[in-house]
Formats: structure tokens, C-alpha cells, sequence
């Protein structure tokens, strides 16, 4: 059974567009990324430091007056949210000054008097005191850094320099993308979405380095094609195992997103956008970008 | 069969049953195996956020170790200076320096030999007329910092021990922070009042010809060397607090440091928990002293800054036993006996970040990711076979082995599972795929140039060896990253995406490859069903 029969689609040819849409991606990207550091974008509480309580209440209750009794109790700050069939709320503070536990142990008491028909219990506390908070952006930064900087070892080690370059570059594009499609969402950004972006910079090489192989064997082989048809057919040439692998991957991750659970739900989220879009780089991005740089006699390898 | 594809057989056969057979006490099913298999094999971890628990990291006050320690040192230094017949007016801290002063100029160099002599870890810094200022060598400071976290984390060790914690975790992070892991615990607040608390017991005597009114009334008016404390006694019925403040002199007479034994004893007049302490001999002689010196007079027992209890001394107490008492519940008590034993923290701790996790949701979290994990592998299986058929099949067969063996290595390796572990595994079921589409496309392609399907099926994979090996080393990459600069449930997604990588190589290059070997050898295909 063939998803595709032999294709024959001109991909270098529409690179103009997919650049225009690309470098729109990646400037959402860059800009969200800007606005970390300046505490603009929506960090989770690892980043700033803060409380997260967990409550799970025996009956349903209404958001509103959750957000009622704590507006009153002066947590404005908080944000709340409310998920399980409406047993369950999270609440989160950010930026808690003074002793966490004591924020924490205030915060629940509002519970206890407010909703004294509706017991709950403490399902989970998160207090992340400011320091840990900078040394784990700063932990997450070089994560990133170190992991791309492999990755252009190996892919130039492997390959040629220009693909380690293109490599990253395209990679580096996925990472930006998935980050602005967080920032746009205002969906927030915590070291479990800092993960799925480095695992999904993995999966999108994965997806590159298959398509730079096969450019590099018909290189090898070339007649008198020219580069941009050579590229072309390699990336037609194996379209087919891009679509049933990326296809397979979604089928995966739709299932974690619908049952896996409240915690991993932006997780997964991050990997489902980082496949999709790390599929389209690696042709769109990554192989065209191998033209700008032909090295002598118009040849990519020696 | 050849002799070669019966040896591949095997193979996997065998890593195939050794997985089943680690990773089973790991599962429910393990309340059904015989003892020497359930206890004798390595397990699978859970993290905290499977199983519940609390995960903290304490950041050490070294800067109040390295005053403690000065503070020590100068009353050393006093004894020394005394000894020697050298007159000095007052030695007191300014800042991080020791400021040594005196009235007669003759007395500077002996002074100076003295400190130099005695107290090598001294540096002087600077000098006036009348007095001479020493800091710790930087050295020293690093040594005492260092010191500080490592004896920190001995103590809370210690506690923890005595508190009962199965497989807590608790080990250094950074230079003065300290992570402790108490997975399945069931009460949080009162683990964190133990782990916390600097525990410094001290006794200090009243001052009372002091003007308790006046040192209330505002900053300036405590007497020279008293300060003033409170006791906070919590009424048990209305809950309400009432703080009883005293006046003291600052000077401990005893420390917590001359403990040998607290334990809990019940009152028997008002039927009330106290803890009873004895020194050891050294201690118990200075207590014998004190008490005899100021029978009549009031002794307060200090814990933290906070008075406990402030007993009128009757008579001369010999034995070396006290007494803690203060409205205790039998809970608090035991505790307060626990941190007595286990020693006082050489510096203050901050509770820097804090992860608690209820058992409930824990086990929320486990079936939800089991279900996605199960409903995602279905998916996933019935899709090859849909569209690859036979191959299909074949694929599907090495991803199980490659679930079964990858729980198996996670067991063998007493690797934990955490929440974005399970996705991590559900991840390697996609990405794993991804190794057998890989050969199959390219065994349909040379299947269109005409090859035989057995050499189709060998250039096949032949050629997609190294698209495979690149393709995980650099996912392999980012996992090892994340090991790396990851904590906690971080962790515990790049172990199991990593295992799950490795082991996709075997089963994918390995696996596959043998039942093709294996079917085309049997009766030659004139069709391969791909």
C-alpha cells in the first residue's frame, strides 16, 4: 500500500514563500524568547519562583467564587485554574515575596473558611524560592545551547559543514516556532515545555538528517543534474517515509494529548507542534537552505 | 534454519525473557510471583510525581556558619589572651573582621604573636591606634562554607533516619544547597518542621534586675549584653497564642552541643509530654556548677531564639538530666527529641524550593499515562498493519520486544519512571517506528528498480543503516543534554527516552531483519507483502 505514488513536487521552488513564512515563525519565536529574561512571556513558577497549590474538593465549585475569596483575602496575583470535572483547581502565584510556605499555608487556609461544605485535600505544592528560579532559566538556556552545538558537531562530523550549519538552523527555527505558538497562546512556559522543545529539536533533526542522507547519496551519484533537482528528488524520494513517520508520531502524541493527563497536557502539545512544524523545516527550511552555500564547482560534498 | 538466523533467534529470545523476567516485580503482577524473584531483582523506580512525596532543596546560611565559627573562635581567643597575661580591652566582630582592641600600646606585640601563634587562620587586615583588625583567611572561609553544607546535610540525615523515611534521598547541589528526596511521604508539614528547624538549644539566665517594661518600650532600651526573647505558648483549646516575653543575658551558661540522650517522658502530675535530656560529663558538670550558683534565680531554655520554658533553679541538680517542657503535643515532642539527638545544624537552612506531590495524584497521573500509553500503541500497531501488511506485523512484533526490553533495561538499571518518563516511552514507540518505515520504503524502492525481494530486502536495510544510526545519535544528543542539566521527573524522561533509543537500534536493525531472513529462507517470496 503507497500513501504517495512517485512524486514529483517542486519543494526548492516554492523555498521564497516558505522563507517568508519561515523567518514570520521564527520572529514570534525570537521575540518571545527576548521577553523571557524581561519576565514579560508567561513563565511557570520554576522560572520566577512562586507557589502552586494543587486542591481537589470532594464537590464541584464555581471558578468565580474561588476568585471571589482569594480577591478578597488580597491574592490578587494568583491565577486560577479549574480542571477534572470541576473538582479540581490549580492556583498559582507568582513572584511570592517572603516565606513561600507561609504564602502557601495562607492560601489553602482561604479554602478551609471559604468553602467549609466543600472539604479538599492538598493534591500538590510547588514553591520555588527567586534564586532557584534564575539558576534554572539560566540551566534551561544552556541546555539548549549545548544540546545545538552537539547536534553541529555530529551532523558536520557526518556530513559536511554546511549541513551541520543548515542542521541547526533548522532546528533552531522549530524550537523559535513552537515557542512563539506558546507565547501567542499565552500557554505557559515551564522546564517541562523547555524539555519537549530540546526532545523535539531531537526529533526534528531526526527528520533532517534523513533527508540530508539521501540528498548526500544522490549527490554521490549525480549525472548532470543540477543541485536544485537533485535536493528535489531526494526529498520526493522519500516523502512518503516522512509522511508515515510523522503521521505515526502524531497518532502517538493525539493519544497523549486526549488521556494523558492534566500535567502532561502543554507537553505534549510542544511535541505534537514540534513534529509538525519539524517536519515542514526539514524540507522547507533545512534543504533549500543547503543551496545558499554550493562550495566550489557548484558541489556540496568533496 | 541456518545456523545464523537460529543464533539471532536465540539472541533475542534470551534478552527478550531477561527483560520479562526483570521488569515483572516492577508491575502488579508482582504480589503473585514467588518471593526470590519479587525481592531479588532490581526494580523500577517511581518518581515523586507517581508516587507521591515531597522533594526539597535547602539552601545553607553559610555566611552564618562562617559567624558562627568566628563567634567561637573569639571566645577562644579570650581564653588564650587571658592565659598569656595579655590586657585587652574588648574583641568584637565588625562585619566578617575580628576587631581587637586595648588600651596600653606595649601590649600589641605579643598580642600580634599571640593571634599569630594560636590562630594561623587569622589575617590582619588593618590596624589603628589602639586596635588591630583580623579576617579569616579566604581559605578558612571556604573550608568553614564547605564544611557547613556537609555536616548540614549529616544532620538532616541523621533526623531523617530517626524520623523513618523509606529510601529518602538526600545529597549536596551547587556549593551550599541541599537536596532531600522523601518519596511516599505521608505527612509533609511535619517532615519539613523537622528538617528546618537549626535546632540550637541553648540556656541562658534571666536578668532579673533589668527593666522589663523599658526594653519593650522600644529599640535602645536593653541593658548592655541582654537581650529580650519571647515564649509563645499555643493554648490547646482556642488555639490561641500567647507570647510571654523575658529579659536575658546574652551569654549561654550551657549549649545544646553537650547532649548526649533526649527522649519523650510523660509528666505524671498533669498527665503532659516533655522531653528529658542528659548531658555527658563535661556538660553535666557545668550544669551542677550553674545551678548551684544561682539557686533561686531563673534559668530560661532557649531553642532557636525561642524560649521554652524559663524554670525558677531550686536547688543544685546533679546527674546532668534536664528538662524541656512548653505545651507539647506527644508529636511535637518526639520531633523536637529527634533533632536534640541528631544535633543542631551548623548554620540556618532555607527551604529554597519545595515539590510535594499527594499520593492521589500520583496514581491519577500513572493511569492516565498507562491509558495514553496503551491507546497510543494500539493506534500505532494497527496502523503498520494496516499499511504494510505483513511487514506491518513484523514491525509491530519488534516494537513489543522493544517495550518489553525497555522496561526490562529500566529495571536493570533501577532507573525511576516518571510522569514525562511514560511519555517519554510512548515518544520512543513513534520515534521507533520510524527505523522500520525507514527500511521498508527503501525496500519498496529497490523493490522498483527490480532487484529479487531478497536483495531488496538486504540493500534495503543495508542502506538505511546509517540514516538510522544518525538519526538516533542526534536524538541521543539532546537526551544526554537533558540528563545532564535536567532534575527529577526531567531526568527521569531522558533515561527512558535514551534506553528506549538504544534499544530501538537493537530491535529495528536486529529484530526485523531476522524474520525476513527467516521467512525468505523458508520458501522463497515471489511476493513481499510491504
Amino acid at each position: 500500500m503507497n500513501i504517495l505514488k512517485d512524486t514529483k513536487i517542486n519543494f526548492i521552488g516554492k523555498r521564497y514563500y516558505a522563507f517568508v513564512f519561515s523567518i514570520i515563525l521564527s520572529l514570534v519565536g525570537i521575540i518571545a524568547a527576548a521577553l523571557i529574561p524581561l519576565g514579560k512571556a508567561n513563565l511557570g513558577i520554576d522560572f520566577t519562583g512562586g507557589v502552586a497549590i494543587q486542591l481537589k474538593f470532594e464537590k464541584p465549585f464555581v471558578l468565580e467564587n474561588a476568585r471571589a475569596l482569594l480577591d478578597k483575602d488580597g491574592f490578587e496575583d494568583t491565577e486560577l485554574q479549574q480542571f477534572a470535572e470541576n473538582n479540581r483547581l490549580l492556583i498559582r502565584l507568582k513572584k511570592a515575596e517572603g516565606e513561600l510556605k507561609i504564602t502557601s499555608d495562607k492560601i489553602t487556609a482561604v479554602f478551609t473558611k471559604g468553602f467549609a461544605d466543600n472539604k479538599f485535600i492538598i493534591e500538590s505544592t510547588t514553591a520555588v524560592g527567586p534564586t532557584v528560579g534564575q539558576k534554572l532559566q539560566k540551566d534551561a538556556l544552556w541546555a539548549v545551547g549545548i544540546s545545538l552545538l552537539g547536534i553541529l558537531i555530529y551532523v558536520a562530523w557526518r556530513f559536511e559543514l554546511i549541513f551541520g550549519i543548515a542542521a541547526v538552523v533548522a532546528t533552531f527555527h522549530d524550537v523559535l516556532a513552537v515557542l512563539g505558538v506558546f507565547y501567542v497562546l499565552n500557554k505557559e512556559i515551564n522546564l517541562l515545555i523547555i524539555t519537549a522543545l530540546l526532545t523535539l529539536a531531537g526529533y526534528s533533526l531526526t527528520d533532517t538528517v534523513v533527508v540530508f542522507d539521501r540528498i548526500r547519496e544522490n549527490l554521490r551519484k549525480r549525472g548532470k543534474e543540477v543541485i536544485e533537482d537533485i535536493i528535489n528528488r531526494s526529498i520526493n524520494e522519500v516523502l512518503s517515509r516522512t509522511i508515515v513517520t510523522s503521521g505515526t508520531t502524531l497518532l502517538v502524541l493525539i493519544s497523549l494529548l486526549i488521556s494523558g493527563g492534566e500535567v502532561i497536557h502543554d507537553f505534549s502539545l510542544a511535541l505534537f507542534l514540534g513534529v509538525l512544524v519539524g517536519t515542514y523545516s526539514s524540507i522547507f527550511v533545512a534543504s533549500p537552505l543547503l543551496l545558499l552555500w554550493k562550495g566550489k564547482r557548484g558541489r556540496l560534498i568533496r | 534454519m541456518s545456523k545464523n538466523i537460529l543464533w539471532r533467534f536465540i539472541v533475542i529470545a534470551f534478552f527478550s525473557l531477561l527483560a520479562v523476567v526483570l521488569f515483572l516485580p516492577s508491575t502488579p503482577i508482582s504480589k503473585s510471583l514467588p518471593l526470590w524473584w519479587k525481592d531479588k531483582f532490581p526494580k523500577i523506580a517511581l518518581g515523586l510525581d507517581l508516587q507521591g512525596g515531597m522533594h526539597l532543596v535547602l539552601q545553607v546560611d553559610s555566611e552564618k556558619a562562617v559567624e558562627n565559627h568566628i563567634q567561637r573562635l573569639i571566645k577562644g581567643m579570650e581564653v588564650v589572651f587571658k592565659e598569656k597575661k595579655i590586657v585587652f580591652s574588648e574583641i568584637k566582630t565588625q562585619g566578617s573582621e575580628v576587631l581587637i582592641s586595648y588600651q596600653n600600646a606595649d601590649v600589641k606585640t605579643s598580642l600580634e604573636k599571640a593571634v599569630g601563634d594560636n590562630y594561623p587562620i587569622f589575617q590582619k587586615t588593618s590596624e589603628k591606634e589602639n586596635s588591630i583588625a583580623y579576617a579569616l583567611t579566604d581559605s578558612e572561609t571556604k573550608r568553614i562554607k564547605e564544611w557547613s553544607t556537609s555536616q548540614a546535610i549529616e544532620t538532616i540525615r541523621n533526623r531523617i533516619d530517626k524520623f523513618g523515611v523509606t529510601e529518602p534521598l538526600i545529597h549536596a547541589q551547587g556549593k551550599n544547597e541541599i537536596v532531600v528526596q522523601l518519596p511516599g511521604l505521608k505527612d509533609p508539614e511535619r517532615a519539613i518542621a523537622l528538617i528546618g528547624k537549626t535546632a540550637v538549644l541553648e540556656f541562658k539566665m534571666l536578668d532579673e534586675a533589668g527593666d522589663l517594661k523599658k526594653a519593650m518600650d522600644g529599640a535602645g532600651q536593653i541593658p548592655e549584653g541582654d537581650e529580650l526573647l519571647y515564649e509563645k505558648r499555643v493554648d490547646k483549646e482556642t488555639g490561641a497564642v500567647r507570647q510571654t516575653p523575658y529579659l536575658i543575658k546574652k551569654e549561654a551558661v550551657l549549649t545544646g552541643d553537650l547532649l548526649t540522650d533526649a527522649r519523650v517522658a510523660i509528666d505524671s502530675q498533669f498527665n503532659e509530654p516533655y522531653v528529658s535530656i542528659t548531658f555527658d560529663s563535661q556538660g553535666a558538670r557545668i550544669f551542677e556548677n550553674i545551678t548551684a550558683q544561682n539557686i533561686n534565680k531563673r534559668m530560661a531554655i532557649i531553642l532557636d531564639g525561642n524560649v521554652y520554658s524559663a524554670p525558677v533553679i531550686r536547688e543544685k541538680i546533679g546527674g546532668g538530666r534536664a528538662q524541656i517542657s512548653g505545651s507539647f503535643t506527644h508529636e511535637t515532642a518526639t520531633d523536637l527529641a529527634i533533632v536534640l539527638r541528631a544535633g543542631a545544624l551548623p548554620a540556618p537552612v532555607k527551604i529554597i524550593q519545595n515539590v510535594t506531590v499527594g499520593p492521589s495524584l500520583g496514581e491519577d497521573s500513572i493511569r492516565a499515562g498507562i491509558k495514553a500509553a496503551i491507546v497510543g500503541g494500539i493506534l500505532v500497531l494497527g496502523f503498520m498493519l494496516f499499511y504494510y501488511k505483513l511487514s506491518g506485523l513484523i514491525s509491530d512484533f519488534a516494537m513489543i520486544l522493544n517495550i518489553i526490553m525497555l522496561l526490562g533495561a529500566m529495571a536493570w538499571f533501577n532507573a525511576t519512571l516518571t510522569l514525562p518518563g511514560i511519555a517519554g516511552i510512548v515518544l520512543t514507540i513513534g520515534m521507533g517506528i520510524d527505523s522500520n518505515v525507514l527500511i521498508f520504503e527503501r525496500i519498496k524502492e529497490e523493490l522498483k528498480t527490480g532487484r529479487t525481494i531478497r536483495s531488496a530486502i538486504d540493500a534495503g536495510y543495508d542502506r538505511a543503516w546509517w540514516t538510522i544510526i544518525d538519526s538516533h545519535v542526534t536524538t541521543l544528543i539532546t537526551a544526554a543534554v537533558l540528563f545532564q542539566f535536567g532534575s527529577g521527573p526531567i531526568k527521569g524522561f531522558a533515561v527512558s527516552l535514551s534506553i528506549g533509543i538504544l534499544i530501538n537500534l537493537f530491535t529495528a536493525l536486529v529484530g526485523t531483519k531476522v524474520v525476513f531472513d527467516f521467512i525468505n529462507q523458508k520458501r522463497r517470496m515471489e511476493r513481499l507483502s510491504i
